[in-house]
Parts: structure tokens; C-alpha cells; sequence
């Protein structure tokens, strides 16, 4: 069963995730995720609308902010779900560069911090294995309130 | 006092229900102790050495007298019968059981109370000057920017998982009474040349492990960029503060680490996105909140009450003058008086109060302060708004309830944390200590001469006791499982702020009292006429502090 979520529900991930000592080798139309520096090493051999960028917290932005409109996703890693450095990426992309594509939270995702991702720009929900779905779903309306200010 | 609009009380009725739900997934096993152990503490409930304690957030310090009457109803209902207020103006509890907490939260939430972001790391309670509205040195009432920044900083979505805790003080008097450069974020009001509001703004401040006082990051924050600048600091702390070792993950080591100015560079860059943007505060917001504030010096004294018992017959009376010098302070309206209710009674822990003094308390602020009470950070209680006609009828309610003790400033008004008695990080007591300090020193005479006196007690490095700022600061710590004490003289807060420096080997609790009378014999001995027990440490150094308590062998 797919573990992903978006738009406020279960759907199936069209995406094959490359850890670090992957090469790029897509089959034709699969879709991929490389890790920002496997990104930038062959970006200008790789389809564009096929292939999204996954960073870690400690990910430098500046090199992806030239192309960030011709990303269809960007993945952001929660190696525990007690590091918030991925919150302030997603606010920074969105907010800060206006990255408009898929933002996508990935790793040590739990019902518990759902709501919050959300507010910080993320849209879709790569969930931790063992995260009940029904609850997950039902996460997102924990508050019925909106933070003090967003922009 | 600022009220719950429905979007607040929808917060906190919503945040009761979620933790409901993650407690019954914690007991019924389906939420880890690691999961559930950051959710908790966001929801200030620790597990302690004998019981969960509950801390609840009391918002810069400042409750209604209803308020307070719903805390004595949970020491009562859901404690052993009082509470102990903390250096952070905040309230423990600290008998609770697990299974009762939502309970709590539910009873709190019907007041406009919780204890969201009392810890974990994540920005905590606010807080300011326990004066703040009513002191006659004030250049800007802080309140109005505290409950913006509570607003803001309440369920953040991008800083409920920092580096570390964070901890945001605002003061705005000409007197710094908020200890704002102890802090990770301090915030003094300040009026520019052509007098429009701004702050001046130190940042990386803090005690604990690593004391530091905090450093000047910009003289002049216009007020209506105080979200998105303070924005700017946390975003740029939340990213790069360190998160591989927690004692070296407070904002003060990221700053050391960058150097002032290269942090400073960070936090511009980080400003010059967010400044002017959505989160600019609006004239209109500014009106808003300070309605809330109104002063209550223009009021009519109470009416109900004709000018109560005269005071005319306690003019002479020694009890209640001593009372008046030390626990009644300046109000910006001569007719009025601002009343510190001390919790430094001798054999009561410092800070605690039991049920019946929060009920008595609530009373007296309702028919003397227009039913407002403050929390001090030197753990006791204020009433800001009373009428100098009815100071003899609150002294003697006071005194009924064992609460107009006369030594507010004085050695035995000591700061001290709940210690190994109660809390799973001290490594030794320091309750025991404070109560053999205050019964050594338990001679008014001898106080009132010895003057101003600042002493802090801390059970750990963690500094819950803030012994570094203590003109004597004690320090509990541990050497092969038994409890000795080290001793600071000089530490200070304020406009001065200094940390307190050690005098020289650890004692055992018993010789504390003997060392403490020793330091204020050679104060006492070396002081000029008025001079404090700290300008005497500042003028004479540490040498005939050392050599009289360790004699040759220092």
C-alpha cells in the first residue's frame, strides 16, 4: 500500500528515490529523485520534468534556486523527526524563492507533526512505515486555526 | 490583561484535544517514550523523581485573580495542595499523574491558560518586567509586544523542533527588570530621536552550562519589524545551530561560533527577505493590543470598601513599615503602590505557595489591584495596581496568609530551584540549603543592614536557580555521589550584567550558612557608608572574600 500523501489523500508514488551512490540511470518515462549533488553533476543530461532533487538539512539551497521552475519536485529528509532544519527549507523555498512545485517530506514522518509540515509549506507526505493511515489523514485537521502570520 | 479572542480559545481547546489523543496512544502503547517524550515536554509535562510534573505557562508573568483561583483548584484536585512558582514566571505542579494531565490542560484551557512551549526546544513562555505598565520608569509598557510575540511564537510551525530551548525576554523600562541580556533573545523598548518605538536587541545570552551575557545584535529595531527580524534569528539559528551535541546547541554557541558579526550578517540577509513583508506589524495591530492594556491608574480606587481600617495607628508600627520599605515599591501614580507579596517565608520553599494562598492572594488582588497579579522572575508575586489608602488592610491580609515576610531584595528573598528533592536533572538539593540560609539569617535587623542583596541557588549546571546573576550564587554539584556546593560572588543582572565568579573549592551543605556569614562579615567590614554588598565585591575584588572564608590555605 502506497505511503504517500497528497491532497489529503493515499496515492501511489510515480517516483523512484536514488540514495547517494546511485547512478542516474533511468528507464525511459521513469521519474527520479537524486540527491542534490548527483542532481547538479548531471543535470544537463536529465530529463527536466522527470527528475525531482532530494536534500538533506544541512543541503545548500543556492545551487538549485537558478532552476527551481523547472523542478517538479523537491524532496526535504527528516533523518528524526526532532530535526527542524527541513521546516525552515520548505518555508525558505516556498517563501523565500517561490518555489511552486511539489514539496515533499520524506524520512522520520509521523502523524504528530503532519499539521506543522503542512503549515511550513510541504504538500506531500512520504509517511514513516508504521504510521496508522487513517490517523495520518485525520493529522491535518488537528488545528482548526491558522498560525499568526504566514506569508 | 489581554483576552482569548475565539481563534485563540479554538488553539487551545484544539491543542487539549490532540494531546488527549497522543496521551491514550502513549499509554495504550502505540506512541514510543521517544515519540511521545518531545511531544510531551512541547506540552510541559516532565517525568520526574517521584511524579510527572507539570509546568504551566503563565504569558510574561501576568494572571487574573480568576486565573489563579483555577491554579489552587488543580493543586487541590490534581496535586498535593500547592504549586511552586519558577524563575521563568511560569507554575509547577509537581505531584501530577500521567493519566490526568489532559484533564488539567482541559481545566486550564477554561481559563485562557495551557502549557504549550513551557519546554522542549522549542521558543518558551515570554517574559518581561513583573513592573511592566505600572513603573514610573517606563519608557514603553512591554505587554503589548510580549503578547504579539506569544502570538507569533505559539505553535510556530517552523521552530517547534530548534536546535534547543529559546528563551525571548522584553523589558521597557529605564531600569532593565526582565534580565534581558540573560536570554537567548533580549529586548529593551527604546523611542528613536524623533520618538517612534524601537527595541534594542542582545542576543545569545543565557545561563546554564555555558553562561554567557547576551551581545548587542542592533541598537534599533524599528517595533514594526519585531516579527520578521526575530524571524530572521531563528530561521538562521534553527538551520545552523548546532544539533550534534545538546550542550553546545543554544543560540549563544552558534554566535560565538560565526563571531557576532558574522551571525549579525546571517540574520540581515535573512531580514532583508522578510522586512516590509507579511508579518510587518500594523499601527492598527499595535492599537489593538495596547487596548488591552489599559491603565488601571485612572481608575477609581474600589469602592465597596470605605477606606478600609485606618492606617493612621500602624504609622509606628515597626512590622508593617519594615513591610513598607522593602515590599512596596514606586507606582507611576503617587496615589497608587505596587505590592510584592513575598514567597520567601523561612521554611517555606522559595516560590512555593499552597492553595489557600492563591485563593487568599486572588482575593486580595481582586479588592486591591484590579484583580491582576504578576509573577516575578525572583519568584514571587506582585499586585501592581493598589491604592496607597488600602496598603494597611492588604498588609495585614498578607500577613494572614504568611506572605508579607519584609525581605523582598534582601539575602533571604533567595531564588532557588526545586533541586534534587524534586527534579531528576539536580545533582544535589538545594531546598534544604536555602531553608538553613534563611534560618541562619533570620534577624530582620541584621537583613535591613546588611541591605540589597541578591542570592541564587541552583541543584545544577542547568542554572534553573540563576546562580550566575546572584550577587552570591551557590551551585550544587556532585563529586563521587555526595552533594557539595560551590560559591560565585559578583554575578549580577541588569544594566551591569555580569556572571558571578567562583571564590574556590566546593563546601558540604552544612558549612554554607558559616560561609555566607563569613562574606558578609568582610562586606560589612569593607563597605563605606551605603555602598551594597556588590559594589563592595566590585570595588575589593575576590582576594579578601577568598582569604577570609579559605584563610592561608587560599
Amino acid at each position: 500500500m502506497s505511503r504517500l500523501i497528497r491532497d489529503g489523500q493515499f496515492i501511489d508514488d510515480c517516483w523512484r528515490w536514488l540514495d547517494a551512490d546511485e547512478a542516474p540511470a533511468p528507464v525511459p518515462g521513469e521519474r527520479l529523485i537524486l540527491p542534490s549533488a548527483v542532481w547538479q553533476a548531471h543535470r544537463p543530461g536529465l530529463d527536466a520534468a522527470r527528475t525531482g532533487v532530494w536534500l538533506a538539512p544541512d543541503d545548500d539551497l543556492a545551487p538549485l534556486l537558478p532552476w527551481l521552475a523547472t523542478i517538479p519536485l523537491i524532496a526535504i529528509r527528516f533523518p528524526v523527526f526532532t530535526d527542524g532544519r527541513g521546516y525552515s527549507l520548505a518555508r525558505l523555498l516556498r517563501g523565500r524563492h517561490g518555489y511552486a512545485g511539489e514539496l515533499r517530506a520524506v524520512g522520520d514522518v509521523l502523524r504528530d507533526q503532519l499539521y506543522f509540515l503542512q503549515r511550513a509549506g510541504f504538500d506531500s507526505f512520504a509517511l514513516r512505515a508504521d504510521q496508522p493511515a487513517e490517523e495520518a489523514l485525520a493529522a491535518f485537521r488537528d488545528y482548526r486555526w491558522a498560525p499568526f502570520s504566514r506569508g | 490583561m489581554y483576552r482569548y479572542n475565539p481563534t485563540d480559545q479554538q488553539l487551545v481547546d484544539d491543542r487539549v484535544a490532540q494531546f488527549r489523543d497522543q496521551m491514550g496512544r502513549f499509554l495504550g502503547g502505540r506512541l514510543s517514550e521517544d515519540e511521545f517524550r518531545p511531544l510531551r515536554l512541547q506540552n510541559g509535562l516532565y517525568v520526574q523523581r517521584h511524579a510527572p510534573m507539570l509546568r504551566v505557562a503563565i504569558p510574561y508573568g501576568t494572571l487574573s485573580c480568576v486565573q489563579l483561583r483555577k491554579l489552587a483548584d488543580i493543586a487541590r484536585r490534581y496535586d498535593r495542595g500547592y504549586g511552586h512558582f519558577t524563575t521563568r514566571c511560569n507554575i509547577q505542579f509537581n505531584w501530577v499523574r500521567l493519566e490526568e494531565v489532559p484533564d488539567i490542560l482541559a481545566e486550564l484551557a477554561t481559563v485562557q491558560m495551557h502549557a504549550i512551549q513551557t519546554s522542549g526546544n522549542c521558543i518558551r513562555n515570554i517574559t518581561t518586567d513583573p513592573f511592566a505598565g505600572v513603573a514610573a520608569d517606563e519608557l514603553v509598557d512591554p505587554r503589548p509586544y510580549c503578547e504579539i510575540v506569544r502570538q507569533w511564537s505559539t505553535l510556530a510551525p517552523e521552530f517547534m523542533f530548534l536546535p534547543r530551548k529559546f528563551k525571548i525576554a522584553i523589558s521597557g523600562g529605564a531600569e532593565d527588570r526582565a534580565a534581558v541580556r540573560v536570554h537567548d533573545i533580549g529586548a529593551r523598548a527604546r523611542r528613536d530621536a524623533d520618538g517612534r518605538i524601537g527595541f534594542e536587541i542582545h542576543v545569545g545570552g543565557g545561563l546554564g552550562r555555558t553562561p554567557m551575557v547576551g551581545r548587542l545584535l542592533k541598537d534599533f529595531l524599528p517595533r514594526e519589524e519585531l516579527l520578521n527580524y526575530f524571524e530572521a534569528i531563528l530561521r538562521v539559528y534553527n538551520r545552523h545551530g548546532r544539533r550534534d551535541n545538546k550542550y553546545k546547541a543554544r543560540i549563544k554557541i552558534l554566535v560565538k561560533d560565526l563571531s557576532l558579526e558574522g551571525f549579525a550578517r546571517e540574520v540581515e540577509d535573512e531580514w532583508a527577505w522578510t522586512r516590509g513583508g507579511p508579518a510587518t506589524l500594523s499601527e492598527e495591530t499595535f492599537r489593538h493590543m495596547e487596548a488591552f492594556f489599559a491603565r488601571h491608574d485612572t481608575a477609581p480606587a474600589p469602592a465597596d470598601e470605605p477606606a478600609d481600617d485606618p492606617g493612621h495607628d500602624l504609622a509606628h508600627d515597626l512590622a508593617f513599615s519594615r513591610w513598607q520599605a522593602r515590599n512596596v515599591s514606586a507606582h507611576r501614580s503617587a496615589s497608587r503602590a505596587v505590592v510584592t507579596l513575598s514567597l520567601k517565608k523561612t521554611g517555606v520553599p522559595p516560590g512555593d505557595a499552597t492553595a489557600e494562598q492563591m485563593d487568599g492572594i486572588a482575593e486580595l488582588a481582586e479588592r486591591y489591584s484590579a484583580g491582576e497579579i504578576r509573577v516575578s522572575h525572583e519568584q514571587n508575586l506582585v499586585l501592581p495596581h493598589v491604592a496607597r489608602r488600602d496598603l494597611p488592610a492588604l498588609w495585614r491580609g498578607a500577613r494572614a496568609l504568611g506572605l508579607a515576610t519584609p525581605n523582598i531584595g534582601l539575602l533571604t528573598d533567595l531564588v532557588c530551584c526545586p533541586g534534587g528533592d524534586f527534579c531528576s536533572l539536580a545533582n544535589a538539593r538545594s531546598i534544604p540549603v536555602a531553608a538553613a540560609i534563611q534560618q541562619r539569617f533570620d534577624d530582620l535587623d541584621y537583613l535591613f543592614d546588611l541591605g540589597p542583596l541578591e542570592l541564587n541557588l541552583s541543584g545544577c549546571v542547568n542554572a534553573c536557580g540563576h546562580h550566575h546573576i546572584g550577587h552570591i550564587g551557590i551551585l550544587g554539584v556532585d563529586k563521587n555521589n555526595e552533594e557539595w556546593y560551590q560559591v560565585t560572588i559578583g554575578g549580577q543582572e541588569g544594566e551591569g550584567a555580569a556572571l558571578g565568579r567562583v571564590i574556590g573549592p566546593a563546601f558540604a551543605a552544612g558549612q554554607i550558612p558559616d560561609v555566607i556569614q563569613q562574606l558578609l562579615e568582610v562586606y560589612v567590614s569593607a563597605r563605606a557608608e551605603g555602598e551594597h554588598f556588590i559594589e563592595v565585591v566590585e570595588r575589593i575584588g575576590l582576594a579578601p572574600f577568598k582569604a577570609r572564608v579559605y584563610g592561608a590555605a587560599a
